[in-house]
């Protein structure tokens, strides 16, 4: 028996924004749920056609950013207080009012460092490898056209019938993409 | 009725500035991605480039051998010295910080402000603010005499059993400015990361198809990407906003929280990040001017944008003008005599021309920009421009030099001025400055491609009306 590469999907071209965010919401309502789409700019409607409405972002940057302020006050009350106390014009060793810049700082410090590998970690890149750019015309997914994805483990994932239903929805053209 | 105002009329043409369109005509998503991808990929380096980066790349050279001195002898080659400790090193520092700003002030604030008109200028200013703050860097670091140990300034075990004084101003200063670097170059990168994936997928050369590949991380334009990138995009301009403000803030402090005359004054932070931002606008007119010219952007960088720098440059320029009438009137009113002598001193005493020089260059000349007419001529906005530049560095060193070569005892007062080798150092970094924005002009998109495609008319989703 032959052996065939394995299938990942099938992947539709579409070449206005209007017409993918159509497509995509026609197969989310057609039942198909492992779908994805892809643009060269971000379209809020599309992450919403396809069923991916928010994103944890968010609450990883807040908890970023308090971990941030607490250890940047944390470690400035350490220092003057506890590890290297010194007496300041009288001032006390606890001088909060001084300790304000620096945690405020490490407050935004942190908070963009989670926001930028927070994104990273759950976009899961870097990523080299993924069957998509297999699709010889995708590379123009950067420039000007919008591909519509039905993953080969959709549940409801049939070959042909994906590929007629596809069809219907004016694509330019649908192709196979393996794995 | 609305079908009534969308139709032509002749005498709409007295609203064509406000309605003037942020890309030329006759653009779509392949024009726009072809165009500036074309300006990296395809183009043949042009000559000016060469000529300007070896002019350039020679000054940093400059640069290298003034450091190079410098680390060699001791900041003895400068001529600061008791009663002014601090000259050309605070002055320069100074003034590059608060030219970086405005790259954050376009590409963060103006995001948040929902002002379209950023997407074309905001790569190019935060590529600025980038090359700005490792020149400001620059000074402080070898202001400490030995840079070899300047991680000192950051807290660590050590063997010396010493830690340090988080109630100092330059410890804050520390935190501020790398803090403002490292998130200016997060924030610069991953808006770089669409351009990237769309230079690796334009790119001739499999050489640099890997070199943008690796960068693009394999970023795929998924629509769930797209979605947490917005996220993060946004979070971070939101982010990037109270920094900018709090790090000219805390640049302010190193001098507003000591005692002496002209320096400890509570109008400072507002005052300093009035002029950081107006130093920063006149710096990217300066740039795109000549810029947009050159590679033929005007389509992409329009009058508008244009129109609108000038105008934050003279609104900040307004703020910087009433903070140089307050230092005056904080002098008169204070009835502190050291006070009143300091801008008694700033206005007739032997720098008096680098005083006056300064209220011409930022208050007076900028004046002009009211005219429409003048901020249409690109030639006369962009000298006004390099005016307003050389003003801000006037402001910094009358603070700076008047307020310590005069403090409180007449007999401590001594005379500034600068060595050749301070000026080997400033137009040293100048010359970096330039010649690193060379290389990004030559090697990266200078314009968000993918924020240019959101901005086209047909980005727009139709939605079935009902």
């Amino acid at each position: 028996m032959e052996t065939k590469p394995k299938l990942y999907g099938l992947m539709a071209e579409f070449d206005s924004p209007t017409d993918v965010v159509e497509a995509a919401r026609a197969t989310y309502d057609a039942g198909y749920r492992r779908i994805n789409a892809y643009s060269p700019y971000p379209i809020e409607e599309l992450a919403e056609a396809v069923g991916f409405h928010s994103t944890r972002l968010p609450l990883i940057v807040l908890i970023g950013g308090i971990i941030g302020g607490l250890v940047g006050y944390g470690l400035q009350y350490y220092v003057a207080v506890i590890d290297y106390p010194l007496n300041v014009g009288g001032r006390p060793f606890h001088s909060w009012p001084s300790f304000i810049p620096i945690t405020f700082e490490m407050t935004i410090l942190f908070a963009a460092l989670s926001a930028v590998f927070g994104m990273l970690a759950l976009n899961k890149l870097p990523q080299p490898y993924h069957p998509v750019f297999n699709a010889e015309r995708f590379a123009l997914a950067s420039r000007d056209r919008f591909f519509l994805v039905i993953e080969a483990n959709d549940p409801k994932f049939d070959h042909d019938k994906a590929m007629s239903f596809l069809k219907t929805l004016n694509p330019k053209e649908v192709v196979d993409v393996e794995q | 009725m609305a079908s009534e105002v969308d139709q032509p009329h002749d005498d709409v043409r007295i609203h064509k500035t406000e309605t003037a369109p942020l890309v030329g005509p006759g653009h779509d998503f392949a024009s726009v991605t072809d165009k500036i991808s074309s300006l990296v990929l395809k183009r043949k380096t042009p000559i000016w480039w060469f000529i300007g980066f070896a002019i350039a790349f020679s000054i940093t050279m400059m640069l290298l051998l003034t450091i190079t001195n410098l680390v060699f002898t001791g900041i003895g080659i400068w001529g600061n010295n008791v009663p002014v400790g601090w000259a050309f090193d605070i002055i320069n520092f100074v003034w590059w910080i608060g030219i970086g700003h405005a790259g954050t002030l376009i590409s963060a604030i103006l995001l948040l402000l929902r002002q379209e008109w950023r997407t074309s200028i905001n790569r190019f200013a935060e590529a600025m603010t980038l090359f700005a703050v490792a020149c400001a860097g620059l000074f402080p670091l070898l202001h400490t005499g030995r840079p070899w140990l300047a991680y000192w300034l950051f807290p660590y075990p050590n063997t010396m059993g010493i830690q340090p004084q988080f109630r100092s101003p330059l410890m804050w200063d520390v935190f501020a400015v790398s803090t403002y670097a490292t998130v200016s170059a997060l924030f610069w990168f991953i808006g770089l990361i669409p351009d990237f994936a769309t230079l690796r997928d334009r790119a001739k050369s499999k050489a640099w198809a890997k070199v943008y590949g690796l960068l693009a991380m394999g970023w795929r334009g998924s629509a769930r990407h797209w979605l947490r990138y917005e996220a993060a995009y946004l979070l971070l301009a939101g982010l990037a906003t109270p920094l900018v403000l709090s790090v000219h803030t805390i640049v302010s402090f190193d001098f507003a929280v000591s005692q002496i005359p002209g320096w400890h004054a509570t109008i400072f932070p507002p005052y300093f990040v009035a002029g950081a931002i107006y130093a920063g606008f006149a710096m990217v007119l300066t740039l795109t001017i000549p810029l947009r010219k050159f590679y033929g952007l005007e389509d992409f960088i329009t009058m508008r944008h244009i129109h609108n720098m000038a105008k934050v440059m003279l609104a900040t320029g307004l703020i910087v003008v009433y903070g140089y009438m307050m230092e005056a009137f904080f002098g008169w009113y204070s009835a502190n005599e050291y006070e009143s002598y300091m801008i008694w001193n700033r206005m007739t005493g032997p720098y008096a021309y680098f005083y006056w020089a300064l209220i011409l260059c930022n208050g007076i000349i900028p004046q002009f920009l009211w005219s429409k007419k003048i901020r249409s001529n690109l030639l006369v906005l962009w000298l006004i421009s390099i005016v307003v530049g050389i003003g801000m560095w006037l402001e910094r060193f009358v603070i700076i030099v008047t307020s310590l070569t005069r403090d409180f005892l007449p007999s401590s007062w001594g005379m500034y001025s600068p060595t050749m080798w301070d000026w080997t150092m400033f137009i040293g970094t100048l010359g970096l400055f330039f010649a690193l924005l060379f290389l990004f002009i030559r090697f990266l998109p200078i314009i968000s491609i993918f924020e240019m495609r959101t901005i086209l008319p047909q980005a727009e989703i139709e939605e079935e009306h009902a």
